[in-house]
């Protein structure tokens, strides 16, 4: 579990200034085909409660997960609401004892003997002969043996892929801050956005409905891979701007790579990369200027 | 009629040697490592250690893909090049009820992980680190490595002008509490400091030289195997007798330096070198530079602290790993929570 709290880059950038611009690294941090599942925590409140569902995640799915928060949300003071006492367990995720063992007979470790992409573990001391496994780096088979057969290697590749896929359902969802999907939209614009901008969105929106007159629904994202609801968020409006904290509309990239053609033209961008927390004046008069108003 | 095969020889704990082997080694017949993978073999089942209670730890290169060869029953994590240290160190918090072995080489270890080796030695933590120290880059056709020492010739005929990094003298210096040098092919040295470095409670750090058949066994090397076998120089002899051992050793208290274990076992030191007294820290960082300026290989048990506190102890973690603490210890109470909100108000 790796929390990353992002500022101003490249480089050392402006070290004691807030930014969003390392979600692509995040996301695909390492070599070869490798994706990471990110968090994306929108509070003060939030960071705590993520932070928790990050810990059951990585165990859960057995993948390292990232939560990106910003230097703004992560090193200002802000006002919160309490936070709530966890409601549930720790998840430890799938691990067999010494007991299950004896039963089974022994395991491999790489293998998707569930249906869900993810194998069953032990931990190291575990008392059973066939207990052990060897974690590597190198090209392996689903009993974690050195391979470097075509089949068995792309195997395991397809069931990362596989796993990655299944993380949609089980991530945080997003949160519909104003209108929806379908019959629950109110606008034929939409936004999205996620972490510290949120609260300048919010005050943006009602600026751009006083001042002309339109509603603008609002879907906060909370994590990567995209849940399925925010497919369905941008394929119920004409046109949605995707505002971020950074040059290169990362965000705005990530939902390209992800969405079907047809939905790819209707995303806009509003950026903001000066290294101060983004304000509702700046967003409101960028969506004023893009839909010439 | 069949006779009934002789019963295998099993060890303290009523396990045969097979039960510690691991898979068949893919590394150069010859290579010094497959012979400290024996010895790791030997000194494990001589201790009667539990394979499902060792952890095997490895970075990247030769050395690296060793604990492949060793220890089938033991749960093992092969990193990245030169992390091994960080990544020995959370698995050692995590349970540090285990032993834990790591291997690594000269570059994995005075190049790569350099700054990662440094910190692992002053933490004192409970693991055995091992150097399969070559000299050369294996893996990439035997570029020199930072542990080369200086005037060593490659097959090539490149010379190398910059003195080799020490890692014993290091190690020493920042606060591994046994420090040995060893030669892959000194069998009876090697086991007695492996079994030693199993009762050890704290960072055992062994630099074995380990001769390269492929890239650095030549003339003109100085870690191949006719100049270890020529200029190999025990510092002292070691004597080791487990806790569990029943024998009575007649030595001459004069001659012999006497370390009691943390688990009760005896480490005997029979001086080679006038007087080596190998709790002397300062001594013993003098004497492998000056054995370095005189082109001198010592080997032995440099270094032993058996009194310094363990990064765990240090922690003051309970005794109970933390990765099967239960919940009810791991997480605090809702009262906790509702305390410290409070206070934010």
């Amino acid at each position: 579990m790796i929390i990353n709290v992002q500022r101003t880059g490249p480089s050392t950038g402006l070290p004691t200034r807030t930014q969003q611009a390392d979600l692509l690294s995040a996301a695909f941090l390492s070599h070869g085909d490798t994706k990471h599942p990110i968090l994306l925590p929108g509070s003060v409140k939030e960071c705590f409660e993520l932070t928790q569902a990050a810990f059951d995640l990585a165990e859960r799915m057995q993948t390292p997960v990232f939560l990106l928060t910003d230097l703004d949300l992560g090193m200002n003071n802000w006002m919160s609401e309490p936070f709530d006492y966890p409601a549930k367990p720790l998840d430890r995720g799938k691990i067999l004892t010494a007991e299950d063992l004896e039963r089974l007979g022994g395991f491999a470790r790489y293998r998707d003997v569930d249906g869900d992409a993810v194998g069953w573990r032990t931990l190291p001391g575990t008392r059973h002969p066939k207990a052990s496994y060897f974690t590597r780096g190198s090209g392996h088979n689903d009993a974690a043996k050195y391979t470097e057969d075509p089949e068995e290697y792309q195997a395991v590749m397809d069931r990362l892929a596989q796993k990655f896929e299944k993380m949609r359902a089980l991530l945080p969802a997003p949160v519909v801050v104003k209108g929806g999907s379908s019959q629950n939209r109110k606008s034929g614009i939409g936004c999205v956005a996620y972490g510290s901008t949120d609260c300048a969105l919010t005050e943006s929106l009602d600026q751009i409905k006083q001042r002309y007159g339109k509603d603008v629904d609002y879907m906060r994202i909370r994590a990567w891979p995209f849940a399925h609801e925010i497919h369905d968020f941008v394929a119920s409006h004409d046109r949605i701007y995707v505002v971020e904290q950074d040059r290169d509309a990362q965000l705005a990239s990530l939902l390209k790579l992800d969405l079907p053609a047809a939905q790819v033209t209707k995303l806009r961008s509003i950026l903001h990369y000066n290294g101060l927390p983004v304000d509702a004046e700046f967003i409101t008069a960028q969506f004023a200027l893009q839909e010439g108003l | 009629m069949a006779t009934a095969a002789p019963a295998p020889k099993v060890n303290y704990i009523g396990l045969p040697i097979v039960d510690y082997r691991g898979g068949k080694s893919t590394l150069c017949a010859g290579c010094g490592h497959n012979a400290i993978s024996e010895r790791i073999v030997d000194a494990l089942f001589e201790m009667g250690v539990e394979p499902e209670r060792v952890m095997k730890m490895s970075g990247i290169g030769c050395s690296s893909k060793t604990p492949a060869y060793f220890l089938s029953r033991s749960h093992a994590f092969n990193g990245v090049h030169g992390r091994m240290p960080a990544i020995a160190s959370g698995a050692i918090l995590a349970n540090h009820t285990m032993t834990t072995i790591g291997v690594s080489g000269d570059g994995d270890t005075a190049s790569i992980g350099m700054g990662q080796f440094v910190h692992l030695m002053r933490r004192n933590l409970p693991m055995i680190y091992i150097i399969e120290d070559n000299g050369v880059y294996g893996l990439t056709k035997g570029q020199f490595s930072a542990t080369a020492d200086l005037g060593s010739r490659l097959k090539t005929g490149v010379v190398n002008d910059l003195p080799g990094i020490d890692t014993c003298a290091l190690a020493i210096q920042l606060g591994a509490t046994f420090v040995g040098r060893s030669f892959s092919g000194d069998k009876k040295q090697l086991l007695s400091m492996l079994k030693a470095a199993i009762a050890h409670k704290g960072t055992v750090m062994l630099d074995v030289i380990s001769p390269c058949v492929t890239f650095n066994d030549h003339e003109g090397s100085t870690k191949s195997y006719k100049f270890m076998q020529e200029n190999d120089e025990p510092i002292n002899e070691i004597g080791f007798v487990a806790s569990f051992d029943d024998i009575a050793v007649d030595y001459d208290s004069g001659e012999v330096y006497e370390v009691e274990m943390h688990d009760g076992s005896n480490l005997r030191l029979r001086k080679l070198h006038e007087d080596y007294d190998p709790t002397d820290k300062a001594n013993a960082v003098r004497t492998l530079m000056e054995a370095q300026d005189n082109n001198e290989i010592l080997t032995g048990i440099f270094y032993i602290n058996t009194e310094k506190a363990t990064f765990i102890d240090q922690l003051n973690l309970v005794d109970e790993p933390l990765a099967t603490l239960p919940e009810s210890l791991t997480r605090p109470p809702k009262s906790a929570l509702d305390a410290l909100m409070t206070a934010l108000k």
